[in-house]
């Protein structure tokens, strides 16, 4: 008799660990900004060009990462979450990567200069949309104790007060923005019109950031409601 | 000889199904699980194992149909032997996941209902248990959803996981002893020679029940918690407890696989036996002792010989199962099968064990199931019944042609 066991068969490969290594992945892609907006500040643009190529790398890297968990999340899959609310977590996942390389790339394709007057909030403002996806990492990493625990419990209150807590980083970071917008407001004559432009985008995708980062915290209230 | 070699087969295979379980949880370690399933198995099938053993002997089949020839019932049983004997070999190569009980109840039924006749079968029995392997998987499932809630009520979700797994674990140790000892006693000491009456049953088992549970609490005890393993994954240590929890659900899982199946490797071979000796279709005649035992026996080297490579291989594969998911789905799988095996029902271990692991996975307890595979598994009976019969048919008339 060939050595049988159809036991074996029965658990499939379970998603929960291969989603908190991708947003760690996602993380560590999107810390690099805070490096990557000083460098931009000391207009050291070799420390840029560096910067933006380990963040592409991790883009890649997460890029891989999202299409093997697709991959290996057959329809027959009975898993303690709606598929759909777990590829959901995924996609808000890497597009929070996908936007760290966006920024990235424009800052150093452009060469773009950030006023004086901004300088010191631009980073706090970066600094706090990272705290964020951190944030929502730390969320991401309490998967494996819900499903420990079926979804119950104290563990769901756990769980929501870091989404709680994440939602009040995400709101801090609008009001950051809100402030830098409004000093870039007061000097854009001064500027050139382009530059404004593209400044304006800028500040909108760093704050992309942290929102995508909060809805990686909203996707995952909705499995715990469920 | 074919009695032997089935029994060899349950212990090669089907125990480790049953056994990997532990082992995968990170519960036991290969060796101490085989040794384990050895003694257990070996007590289960001794002790418990006669009801299902009359069944699939002279419960399926009328007696009456065979009393103008016996001869008839002796090459049909081998024929039946022979013939899910063959079916398991086959499928097993294939991969495929065959029941050793659905194969030996479709050839019992097949040799009976076309080799002899459709009066030749008892076709009220062959309907219960087929409707039991519709009811024990979902009794199994219900079973260990309800035990994983209360674990999860009691011991993962209080304030101080660890110490309610400590003072709550023995209690549903009392509860494996308990029904188990309960379904020995009362069904299983007649043929050792002992003759207990129902109250006296009920305080051996309590008792027995008791001792189990102190035995564990003073295991778990022992236990060297890890405060710094908890920074990782907050319930490291509660498992390590559930992890020693497990080896009594093991071993009595591995019990109840003993009762049940031993029948499908000695239930042929006892009605052969029997109407060998006596030259008679015995209806009342009772089952040699030692008939058990070397089915036990069989399980027990094929365990030894085979069985040990599959744990280790199925054991491998199933890390997903935690020891509290394990426990729970093992409490209520075992005792599932001790009750089939009371009653005297021949049920399928692999299909009750993955329906409480269906059941952990519905209180939303597991990562992920594979419903595909889950879905082949009980398809698979369906192909099995007249697989096993038609075999079962085509080596009865070779015997009969050759001896007849």
């Amino acid at each position: 008799m060939a050595v049988g066991g159809y036991m074996g068969g029965i658990f499939g490969s379970s998603p929960v660990s291969p989603l908190q290594k991708h947003m760690s992945k996602v993380y560590a892609c999107a810390s690099e900004i805070v490096p990557l907006f000083n460098a931009v500040i000391n207009e050291d643009w070799d420390e840029v060009a560096r910067l933006q190529q380990i963040i592409s790398n991790l883009e890649k890297e997460a890029d891989v990462m999202k299409k093997e968990l697709r991959l290996n999340l057959p329809k027959g899959l009975f898993m303690p979450v709606s598929r759909q609310d777990l590829l959901e977590v995924l996609l808000m996942q890497d597009r929070i990567a996908n936007k760290a390389k966006d920024i990235a790339g424009t800052v150093l394709g452009r060469r773009m200069k950030l006023p004086e007057v901004v300088h010191e909030d631009y980073i706090r403002f970066a600094e706090r949309c990272v705290a964020a996806c951190k944030q929502a990492r730390k969320a991401i990493n309490e998967f494996d104790e819900l499903v420990e625990t079926g979804f119950s419990g104290h563990e769901i209150q756990i769980v929501t007060e870091m989404i709680t807590k994440l939602d009040s980083i995400e709101s801090d970071t609008d009001n950051l923005q809100a402030e830098i917008r409004r000093k870039i407001f007061a000097i854009e004559n001064d500027l050139p019109p382009i530059e404004v432009i593209f400044l304006y985008l800028i500040i909108q995708s760093t704050g992309d950031i942290a929102d995508r980062a909060q809805n990686v915290g909203s996707r995952l209230q909705l499995m715990l409601a469920r | 000889m074919f009695g032997l070699f089935m029994a060899w087969g349950i212990g090669a295979n089907d125990v480790a199904n049953a056994m990997a379980t532990s082992v995968g949880s990170g519960a036991l370690r290969i060796k101490q699980a085989v040794v384990l399933a050895a003694i257990f198995e070996f007590a289960g099938a001794y002790l418990a194992g006669g009801e299902v053993t009359k069944t699939i002997r002279k419960g399926i089949v009328a007696p009456d149909a065979f009393t103008a020839d016996p001869n008839l019932l002796i090459w049909g049983m081998l024929a039946a032997l022979l013939a899910a004997g063959t079916w398991l070999a086959i499928a097993s190569r294939k991969g495929w996941p065959v029941s050793t009980t659905h194969s030996i109840v479709g050839a019992v039924v097949g040799f009976a209902a076309v080799g002899i006749g459709m009066d030749a079968v008892n076709w009220g029995k062959v309907g219960t248990i087929v409707m039991s392997w519709v009811v024990s998987p979902l009794l199994a499932g219900t079973l260990a959803f309800m035990v994983f809630r209360t674990i999860q009520k009691l011991i993962l979700n209080s304030e101080n996981p660890v110490a309610s797994a400590i003072k709550y674990g023995p209690y549903y140790l009392f509860l494996v002893g308990f029904v188990i000892a309960l379904v020995t006693i009362k069904k299983g000491l007649k043929h050792v020679g002992l003759e207990i009456d129902t109250d006296s049953a009920f305080l051996y088992a309590a008792l027995l029940g008791v001792v189990v549970a102190l035995l564990g609490s003073v295991l778990i005890r022992k236990v060297e918690t890890n405060p710094k393993a908890d920074k990782k994954f907050h319930y490291a240590n509660v498992e390590k407890i559930f992890a020693v929890l497990m080896i009594f659900t093991a071993s009595a899982m591995a019990f109840a696989h003993g009762s049940n199946d031993v029948a499908n490797a000695v239930g042929p071979m006892a009605a052969v036996i029997s109407t060998a000796q006596t030259g008679l279709v015995a209806s009342k005649s009772a089952l040699p002792a030692w008939v058990l035992l070397l089915g036990g026996v069989g399980i027990v080297i094929g365990l030894a010989t085979f069985g040990y490579k599959v744990i280790a291989t199925v054991g491998k594969k199933i890390t997903e199962l935690t020891p509290s998911r394990g426990f729970a789905a093992e409490i209520a799988a075992a005792g599932t099968v001790v009750l089939a095996s009371f009653t005297g029902i021949p049920i399928s271990t692999t299909h009750t064990l993955v329906g409480a692991v269906l059941g952990v996975g519905f209180a939303r307890g597991i990562g992920a199931i594979d419903m595909r595979v889950v879905g082949n598994i009980f398809m698979s009976w369906v192909v099995t019944l007249p697989a096993g019969g038609l075999l079962a048919i085509l080596f009865f008339f070779t015997l009969k042609g050759i001896f007849g």
